[in-house]
């Protein structure tokens, strides 16, 4: 009995890594591996002729310098829009949230189910619908035209507008969802708390349910923040050359154009900005208990 | 769908919390909030609404864009490209083998993470967390140089290889959500009895864990099946599903695209309410 135990207590010693390896050495060669190739790229220059071009490594940091000066432009889009996005999907998601945490009784799985449905039709395929409801001829446009909001011949359909609105109905649903497990975790009884204790309905909104809701928040716009400032679908097909944003620039850059360096140091450059905003937003917001 | 946040999806999913009302809010302000809720239901849902109509579109140019007429033709022939077909069989068959693959390596770190001390587990979970949070293009441009540096010609491998890498933290996570709170002193229990260990997990470790794997299965496979952005990276020209619909809108969109959609989505319906009557079937007793 007793060598039974020990021998189980020595497997259990070794055990846990043989079960993690595997994993590890996968996400090492195919996550952590691509991402020294990236940045390495980004530090080499291109030479050779068209038909065979090849990269040579010499710590070429003039592709960061071009990456700012040439796409300056994109990439203050591609963060003004992710941040327009965030900000929309937080409007829209919150009384939604509210309602199915709060209000929706019985019908609660129902609607959450309702809410996840149309995330089974393929991102691309959701995103031309959109091009369909927004253009020229769309009833959108007429209606909005007819009560004056939208001047004649005015256009939704490649307008900044358009690649927002795209932005946040593609992302909308990872601000509704950590939104919702936040609210439903408030105790009922804390807002009966308040109340009781004459706090009018704003001030117990303000003073009780937005505080707690404040980790749905945070995780909310990290997972709507970070996909839609490196999307470039929604650009392309909702937008127009005007609207351009990083990611577009990236992609066109990688698979089109074939200037690796350029587009590995954008690649590095949307990490970099990405990851020195999100410390700073955890930080401002300060939860640690982001998962 | 990214792959980021599906965890959240599946803790919102599987949280099982009775009703909860809040009561003696103002009329006015109850009714107000109900209907922008679900103003802004009807918005995730106006897309969807398009791609069912136009699924019955009878489009006379090459593109599926503006409304033309009725037609049942669309549905009678939903497999008239070939090229729409393949592309969708070569997904179904990426998303398959491919999630096999990551389910295997996810599966074994979330048991080892819920059921295992050891050092450095913190570690293993942060840097779990980290293929979640890296922008898909990002992703899809590392990868894509990893290849170019070892001259791998881009391809169906390459994207397999690609979806397995986003797809075991994605399974680890899930897993690792569903595997919470489960008495696991019924192993204990299975041992004492004088069962090995190999006997002890194939009859009471894996049963307790099926539900968390299918689960995790079913959204790793479509998270696959979804995936646009990195797998155009890697690809070169082979053509899945997403890269063929977005050839399409720069060329012509048949209906048929919108008919397999509805299509997918039916069927992901009725996934959706078998699995959820199973499992209500499954708690009742």
């Amino acid at each position: 009995m007793a060598g039974l135990a020990s021998s189980s207590r020595q497997r259990s010693k070794i055990a846990p890594y043989l079960m993690i390896l595997p994993a590890l050495v996968y996400l090492g060669i195919f996550f952590v591996v691509p991402f020294f190739s990236l940045a390495r790229t980004s530090l080499s220059s291109s030479g050779g002729s068209v038909y065979l071009p090849t990269l040579s490594f010499n710590w070429d940091f003039g592709n960061y310098v071009d990456a700012f000066s040439q796409y300056q432009d994109q990439i203050i889009r591609s963060f003004t829009y992710a941040l327009a996005a965030t900000a929309l999907c937080l409007l829209l998601a919150f009384p939604l949230a509210y309602v199915i945490a709060f209000k929706a009784g019985r019908y609660k799985n129902l609607i959450l189910g309702l809410v996840i449905l149309p995330f089974f039709v393929t991102f691309l395929i959701r995103t031309i619908a959109w091009k369909t409801i927004l253009a020229d001829d769309g009833w959108v446009v007429s209606a909005l035209g007819a009560v004056g909001l939208l001047p004649s011949e005015g256009r939704l359909l490649s307008t900044s507008w358009a690649v927002i609105g795209g932005l946040t109905y593609n992302w909308i649903i990872f601000m509704i969802l950590p939104l919702y497990v936040s609210l439903e975790k408030i105790d009922p009884r804390l807002i009966e708390a308040s109340k009781d204790l004459y706090s009018s309905n704003r001030r117990g909104f303000s003073r009780v349910i937005l505080p707690l809701s404040m980790p749905g928040v945070l995780a909310g716009s990290l997972l709507v923040f970070i996909p839609a400032s490196g999307d470039f679908i929604n650009a392309d097909y909702l937008g127009s050359t005007q609207t351009t944003m990083i990611g577009n620039v990236i992609q066109k850059q990688f698979l089109v154009v074939k200037d690796y360096p350029a587009a590995a140091a954008l690649s590095m450059v949307l990490m970099a900005i990405i990851l020195v905003g999100v410390l700073l937003y955890t930080r401002a917001l300060g939860t640690e208990d982001l998962v | 769908m990214t792959s980021q946040g599906v965890p959240v999806i599946v803790e919102a999913i599987e949280q099982p919390t009775p009703p909860k009302l809040i009561k003696g809010s103002p009329k006015w302000g109850d009714l107000i909030l109900r209907i922008v809720a679900g103003l802004v239901l009807l918005y995730l849902f106006l897309p969807i609404f398009v791609i069912v109509l136009f699924s019955f579109n009878n489009p006379q140019g090459k593109f599926n864009y503006s409304w033309q007429g009725f037609t049942l033709n669309n549905w009678a022939h939903p497999f008239k490209y070939p090229a729409l077909t393949d592309a969708l069989k070569l997904s179904l068959n990426v998303a398959a083998v491919s999630t096999a693959f990551a389910l295997v390596l996810g599966t074994l770190v979330a048991i080892a993470l819920v059921r295992q001390r050891f050092r450095g587990r913190t570690a293993v979970d942060t840097f779990l967390i980290l293929p979640l949070t890296a922008p898909e293009v990002v992703m899809g441009a590392a990868l894509l140089t990893l290849f170019l540096d070892l001259s791998w010609a881009v391809g169906y491998t390459t994207i397999l290889i690609a979806h397995i890498a986003f797809e075991i933290s994605f399974i680890a996570m899930t897993v690792r959500a569903r595997m919470r709170g489960f008495d696991w002193t019924l192993e204990d229990a299975s041992m004492d009895l004088g069962a090995s260990p190999a006997r002890t997990f194939f009859k009471v470790t894996l049963p307790l864990i099926i539900p968390g794997i299918v689960a995790a299965g079913m959204l790793s496979f479509a998270l696959s099946l979804d995936d646009f952005i990195i797998t155009y990276f890697v690809s070169g020209s082979t053509v899945t599903y997403p890269l063929y619909v977005n050839a399409a809108v720069k060329a012509a969109v048949p209906p048929q695209i919108n008919v397999l959609a509805t299509a997918i989505l039916l069927i992901s319906l009725i996934l959706l309410a078998v699995g959820t009557l199973y499992r209500r079937k499954r708690i009742e007793g």
